[in-house]
């Protein structure tokens, strides 16, 4: 699970830089004909456009309910404030759009609730293109993310059959927000060696314009040598095998050669955006217009 | 998402189509009736003024305080490049006035700012202080569209403030390019130095997510009489930026439209002011662009209102505190609010202190009542009544009456040094509820008050009488 985040450890190598610039010079010059060199895997295998009113699609998605207690991690791991249901009033496709709703409410313990989708045991993939478009909300204490994790594999500890844990599973993040820099995402990779405040991770901001007043389009193209991440066309990350070992002194190691599923969630407070102010905004939506899978 | 995208398309058809037609339309009118269209300088000062009126700094009215001597350029600072704005904020006691403030002027006709969305500035200061207020709108001409934000806190490093915009599309013949002021409140009257540079208009794209608001954001419920004004007050704007969060102006009525839910009960007019016209209760809301406003102000109209007889007296017999039958003298408040000593009691804080206007009368409202004082001792001249015999006042009971029941006026001379008082309790044997009763008072009754050459406070005290209306306070000489 997503856990210990840090802000200030958001970097990018500066080896990194001459790839970004030539993608960046890449996207420039095919800006007239349309054909963007970000995006190559064109085969649509998977897409929700949530066109049907109601709860989502329960073929595609299901919910992590609760605060992580259950799961062995109260508050997520994060310290995050709120109580994820499956209530209509957190989860519910509305006029052909997925809306997450995170609601100040004294729930279950809780102040927040909020939901949590996860395509797990319902969508799994190894590589490929995952994109969304997606309008977030806005204020402090805000924490929207559209983001994948390695589907488990068992394992034998102690001659004992058991599960991997993250960080062992790799966590690839899509978009991740915090409601207090409207104009700037960050797209992160998490494994071993590289988890948590050691993730490797970099932002892509706006200019002139904000990611809570219209939809943006968040998405990473996954091969077995690298991910790129991408906002509207313009990649602004490219991580390799020889990125993450530079990055990890060698210690990490890349686990992206795994089935991952897609969570879509708002998380409330916590220690990475910070607890909500009495000037935050309740209830505000993250609003998903389309989740797309390519190969 | 099929549906939407079709939408969408016969929207932009629509947006082509209405395009298509106002080309075709301008092409049609004559010369002589296209709206002029004003510059759209983004410039207030970067090095020097740009586009300013001569005298470049317009001070506000030294009359009131302002120093006019505090405003200069400095080319020894500036945030880019060679000269920046210098402020010396003076002390309070400071000779040439305890403040400074003013605004910068356009020199034509005004600026069509519609295609930005925040005043932006770059500042610093000798210490950590606080800028009192700035922003743009204030022209020294009806300050249509004023627009300021309050207590901006400097830092000694340059800095970048956002003053966004409440409403941009009405901004199309702008004089207010700058307006500020500031004190010493942050530095406990010490002097201190702000340095202003690169102040424009700018487009950002970051100001986002209105939140108009009137009545400071809360439902207020007050009660009011058929001929009564109210003025909306408490209007703001508030954005979230992206470099400073949540931004809130105090934005112009201007901006704003009004709506009554009862046009019957209470009217509003284009600049919030509402008269109640009927009996009932009507609740007034407000929009800024298409965003409604939070906060309203909720009318319960109690029908026809009886005034307090109109006084008569000669005016040269008179020194009036309160009434509009004669030139009222300064006060320093209505209500002293004397909440350290325990005083509950809240009215006298309208325009003049009158609570409410009922067909131009003002009439105070005492609420909550346990002592309220008038004070004539702080900022204003104390009132020399030794040749006054009489104090008038009229009263009207607004609640139940019960035997027993009283209230008793005292007078102070010379508040804080060689101080005397007396007093006089007025009993519900002689008050009314819901009814006026007038008092002319000898001021020989009030027993120890043995100077009245620098009378400095009126008190109104009663621990049974909660809610009195007051009209028609003044000394006078009995002919």
């Amino acid at each position: 699970m997503k856990t210990i985040h840090s802000k200030n450890k958001l970097r990018l190598a500066p080896y990194n830089l001459a790839l970004i610039l030539g993608a960046i010079l890449i996207v420039t010059s095919c800006d007239l004909d349309e054909t963007q060199e970000v995006t190559t895997l064109n085969n649509l295998v998977m897409s929700d456009e949530f066109d049907v009113d109601g709860a989502p699609d329960s073929n595609m998605w299901g919910y992590d309910v609760g605060d992580g207690t259950n799961e062995g991690i109260p508050g997520w791991g994060n310290n995050e404030l709120q109580y994820y249901t499956d209530r209509p009033e957190n989860v519910t496709v509305e006029n052909g759009v997925l809306i997450i709703t995170a609601k100040e409410e004294s729930f279950e313990g809780k102040g927040y609730t909020s939901a949590r989708l996860t395509s797990q045991d319902l969508f799994e993939q190894q590589y490929g293109r995952f994109e969304a478009r997606i309008r977030v909300p806005f204020g402090k204490g805000y924490w929207p993310a559209f983001w994948l994790l390695g589907v488990p594999k068992t394992i034998t500890v102690d001659h004992e059959e058991v599960l991997e844990e993250w960080p062992a599973i790799g966590e690839i993040d899509i978009m991740e927000y915090l409601g207090d820099e409207p104009t700037n995402v960050f797209g992160t990779l998490h494994g071993p060696g590289f988890s948590g405040a050691e993730s490797i991770s970099k932002e892509f901001t706006l200019e002139n314009d904000r990611f809570d007043t219209g939809f943006h389009v968040f998405g990473i193209e996954w091969s077995p040598t690298s991910v790129n991440f991408y906002v509207d066309g313009n990649i602004y990350q490219t991580l390799t095998r020889e990125d993450v070992a530079e990055e990890t002194d060698g210690e990490g190691e890349w686990v992206f050669d795994r089935p991952f599923y897609i969570i879509l969630n708002v998380a409330i407070g916590g220690n990475l955006p910070g607890n909500p102010t009495e000037n935050t905004v309740f209830p505000q939506s993250m609003i998903v217009d389309y989740v797309r899978v390519y190969n | 998402m099929i549906h939407n995208k079709s939408k969408y398309f016969q929207i932009i058809g629509l947006v082509l189509l209405s395009m298509i037609v106002t080309t075709s339309c301008e092409r049609e009118v004559s010369d002589a009736a296209v709206l002029a269209t004003f510059p759209t300088t983004a410039d207030v000062f970067t090095d020097n003024p740009v586009g300013l009126t001569d005298e470049f700094f317009i001070s506000f009215d030294p009359v009131e305080g302002a120093n006019v001597n505090g405003f200069d350029t400095d080319e020894s600072e500036a945030y880019e490049g060679f000269a920046s704005i210098r402020i010396d904020v003076p002390s309070p006691n400071d000779p040439d006035g305890g403040f400074i403030g003013g605004i910068f002027r356009d020199r034509g006709e005004g600026r069509n700012l519609t295609g930005y969305d925040a005043l932006t500035f770059w500042a610093k200061a000798s210490t950590t202080g606080v800028l009192g207020e700035a922003g743009f709108g204030t022209d020294f001409d009806g300050d249509k569209f004023r627009t300021v934000a309050a207590d901006l806190q400097l830092s000694t490093n340059w800095k970048k403030y956002v003053i966004p915009m409440p409403d941009p599309s009405k901004l199309t013949q702008e004089r207010g390019m700058f307006v500020f002021s500031a004190g010493t409140q942050s530095t406990d009257g010490l002097g201190f130095v702000i340095w202003l540079d690169e102040i424009k208009f700018e487009k950002l794209g970051t100001i986002a997510q209105p939140r108009p608001a009137i009545q400071n954001g809360e439902d207020v419920v007050i009660q009011n009489f058929i001929g009564g004004t109210v003025n909306i007050s408490g209007l703001s704007q508030t954005f979230n930026t992206a470099a400073q969060g949540d931004v809130t102006v105090n934005a112009a009525l201007a901006y704003f439209e009004f709506q009554s839910s009862n046009e019957t009960v209470a009217t509003v007019s284009a600049l919030g002011q509402v008269n109640v016209v009927g009996g009932g209760t009507a609740t007034i809301t407000a929009s800024l662009g298409v965003n409604e406003a939070q906060g309203s102000l909720t009318i319960e109209s109690l029908g026809n209102f009886t005034p307090a007889p109109t006084p008569t007296r000669n005016p040269n017999n008179v020194i009036s505190i309160f009434s509009d039958a004669y030139q009222n003298v300064a006060v320093d408040y209505y209500n002293g609010f004397f909440t350290g000593d325990g005083q509950t009691t809240l009215g006298g804080e309208g325009p003049g202190g009158a609570d409410l206007s009922v067909d131009g009368d003002g009439i105070i409202n005492y609420t909550n009542l346990n002592f309220v004082g008038i004070g004539t001792f702080m900022d204003v001249p104390t009132i020399d009544a030794t040749s006054m015999t009489h104090i008038h006042v009229d009263l009207n009971i607004n609640e139940a009456l019960n035997a027993g029941d009283n209230i008793t006026l005292q007078i102070l001379n010379d508040v804080g040094g060689n101080e005397t008082s007396g007093s006089v309790t007025i009993t519900a044997a002689n008050l009314a509820a819901n009814d006026w009763r007038g008092f002319d008072i000898p001021l020989a009754n009030f027993t120890g008050l043995s100077n009245r050459s620098q009378l400095g406070l009126l008190f109104f005290i009663s621990n049974s009488i909660s809610n009195v209306y007051v009209d028609n306070i003044y000394y006078y000489i009995e002919q």
